[in-house]
């Protein structure tokens, strides 16, 4: 596709000159305003003379399409608000949303926005005790789900009295609904033309995302609407999203990707995009791209490297000439497939990096500027960003030494809080600094590079597993006595999770007892969250305290140095 | 043991179907691109014919493709040897 001048000129120019301003003017926001993202999204786009412009080309895992305008998206969300309002859900109740990647999931992450409730979107993964360890924490009012994922629901109801309204989006009356569950079907529900929307205000909680650490249960990070000034300008200037893209964010609306950027960037910005709910493989995405005309594509480091496997064949099989700008979230983007990118689809993957506590991107590389492959890039216009020594939290002034990514608070998609957690949010900042968690150092150029996480928690596939949760839920199976989890270094997934498992006495470690405990993990937690390894040992290495050092697993999995273990109990 | 393509079915159905998900799965039904059981679960389908038929699966044969229906399975595992 022939090159078109992008939105940031360039990106030594936009730094001296920037400021949260320019997102607001053009969102025509003043502070003080009523700021709604799902008005922004849909009802704005429309009064801006894009009724009838596409909104959403969604296809099925059969190859289904459905195609919604602005003026659909601003309908079918008045109209999902307006249910949930009339079933008796109110501002600032939590709604989680646990479908699959359909229609109704975008839709009803903006009509509860509408509404003045909290979006709490869930993975559709997730097993029944993940579900309700989240829903217990948010104290969660509704839920809006799919026939298939009811039995996950009605396994934990009764530990979920304060859930009032589960609403099930596909409900063809085959099987009678039981208490607290509702049908609503968008393709029969009256439209609802007028809504009045929630006078939301920039600290207004928006969305609770859940996200995982290396102790205790997922915290919920608390956005405001305010993240829109991030998310709009961000999707602007580093996806670079113009008036006739057609966008393609690969990333599930369960997480902070698919919202941020699956959603409200997208659409604030009033851009198509596309969707699929068919399952990963290199030619399924090509035929995809191709058909839809893709030309901004956002996607994963895992995906990418899967397509690397199959090859540039592969790709020189499909017209992908649409495609003008591409860009990579979730886990450093290795040099190998920034480089393939390029004889690939004959221009390179830009990495983003960010968090679900940051809301928007916050590292990245931009259009026009030099990318060094394997670099994070640079810190966006507007983010002050350094690396903090390790025992001091100063600045690392020297070049190319390693510290942790840190962030002068205060930028709009900032989280405000963890739900029920203030005390860990306040962990979280330092000297003045917000801390990300992550280790990186930045060269004499300015360009960030990725060295690792600063804690246990594994990075798989883009999506952050916490230790603690595996390990608990391990534990709950009658043959493990002991276990801890690590990552495991894996060349398309970046990690997977291993775990090492000592056995109860009269217990067996062979294969049929790993495949039964793996199956035990995944239905309870989720697939992420299995077990890809189990090693059986006698014993795990701890600390005389009885503190299983996971970082002595850890080293060995990755061929790393142990370090100190004058502390450790037993022999390895 | 024999290897049958009902007994791969079945595992399937029971072990990534939800109680409640009517869908219909076949032997020529896609696994995998599908949505029926995704990558990281891909893993303990491997274990199971492992176990199952007493054979070792090469990762770089265990991909995505050939796990993507029963059908391919079979042709899997006859490939290994398995019948």
């Amino acid at each position: 596709m022939p090159l078109k001048p992008s939105n940031m000129k360039s990106y030594e120019e936009e730094v001296k000159t920037f400021s949260w301003d320019i997102s607001k003017d053009e969102l025509e926001y003043k502070d003080g305003d009523i700021i709604n993202i799902g008005w922004y999204c849909s009802d704005r786009i429309c009064e801006k003379g894009k009724a009838e412009k596409l909104a959403l080309i969604w296809e099925s895992s059969k190859g289904e399409e459905k195609r919604y305008t602005f003026n659909d998206l601003r309908l079918i969300t008045n109209t999902i608000a307006n249910y949930l309002k009339n079933l008796g859900v109110n501002q600032g109740d939590r709604v989680c949303l646990f479908m699959d990647k359909i229609p109704e999931l975008y839709m009803g992450f903006l009509g509860v926005l509408k509404l003045g409730a909290i979006a709490q979107p869930l993975f559709s993964a997730f097993g029944s005790e993940s579900l309700l360890t989240r829903l217990e924490d948010a104290t969660t009012t509704a839920i809006m789900t799919q026939k298939k994922h009811l039995p996950k629901v009605r396994n934990i109801l009764e530990k979920m009295p304060y859930l009032k309204y589960i609403i099930v989006v596909d409900d063809d009356g085959s099987k009678a609904l039981r208490e607290r569950e509702f049908a609503l079907n968008i393709g029969t529900e009256k439209m609802i033309e007028e809504f009045e929307v929630f006078p939301a205000t920039a600290e207004t909680k928006s969305v609770l995302h859940y996200t995982s650490g290396t102790t205790g249960k997922p915290k919920g990070a608390q956005h405001v609407h305010y993240s829109l000034v991030s998310q709009y300008i961000t999707a602007k200037y580093v996806l670079d999203l113009q008036e006739d893209d057609i966008y393609w964010c690969t990333a599930d609306p369960g997480w902070v990707t698919g919202t941020s950027y699956g959603i409200i960037g997208a659409w604030a910005n009033g851009v198509t995009q596309c969707v699929t709910e068919i399952g990963f493989t290199a030619d399924n995405w090509y035929k995809f791209a191709e058909k839809n005309k893709v030309t901004v594509w956002y996607s994963a480091p895992t995906a990418i490297r899967s397509l690397m496997k199959e090859g540039t064949a592969c790709v020189k099989k499909y017209d992908l000439s649409s495609l003008r700008h591409l860009a990579s979230v979730g886990e450093p983007l290795n040099a190998e497939a920034v480089i393939w990118s390029q004889e690939a689809f004959g221009m390179m993957f830009h990495d983003t990096f960010w968090q679900t506590e940051t809301g928007s991107i916050m590292v990245s590389n931009y259009p026009g500027m030099k990318i060094k492959p394997g670099s994070m890039g640079k810190p966006f216009p507007g983010i002050t960003a350094t690396v903090l020594d390790l025992k001091t939290s100063e600045p690392i002034i020297k070049k190319g030494i390693v510290g942790m990514i840190a962030f002068k608070p205060g930028w709009p998609s900032m989280i405000r809080t963890y739900w029920n957690n203030e005390e860990i949010y306040k962990s979280k900042f330092k000297n003045g600094w917000y801390l990300s968690g992550d280790r990186a150092s930045i060269d004499e150029d300015g360009y960030f590079w990725f060295v690792g996480r600063d804690d246990d928690v594994i990075n798989t596939a883009g999506h952050l597993v916490g230790p603690f949760e595996i390990e608990s839920a391990l534990l709950e199976h009658p043959a493990v006595a002991e276990s801890a989890v690590v990552g495991k270094p894996d060349p398309v997934n970046m990690e997977v999770v291993k775990a090492f498992i000592a056995l109860k006495p009269g217990f067996d470690a062979d294969k049929m007892l790993e495949l039964e405990i793996m199956n035990f993990v995944r239905k309870k937690l989720s697939a992420l969250a299995m077990p890809q390894e189990i090693e059986f040992v006698d014993s795990l290495p701890k600390t005389r305290s009885g503190k299983i050092m996971r970082r002595v697993l850890r080293a060995k999995e990755w061929g790393e140095e142990i370090g100190d273990i004058s502390t450790l109990e037993n022999d390895m | 043991m024999a290897v049958t393509k009902d007994t791969i079915l079945e595992y399937v159905r029971n072990e990534y179907l939800e109680d409640g998900d009517d869908r219909e799965v076949t032997y020529d039904t896609p696994l995998i691109s599908g949505g029926i059981v995704d990558s990281f679960s891909m893993v303990s389908l491997k274990v199971f014919l492992e176990t199952k038929y007493n054979v070792s699966i090469p990762d770089a044969k265990a991909t995505p493709e050939a796990f993507d229906s029963v059908d391919n399975i079979i042709a899997l595992l006859k490939e290994l040897g398995i019948e």
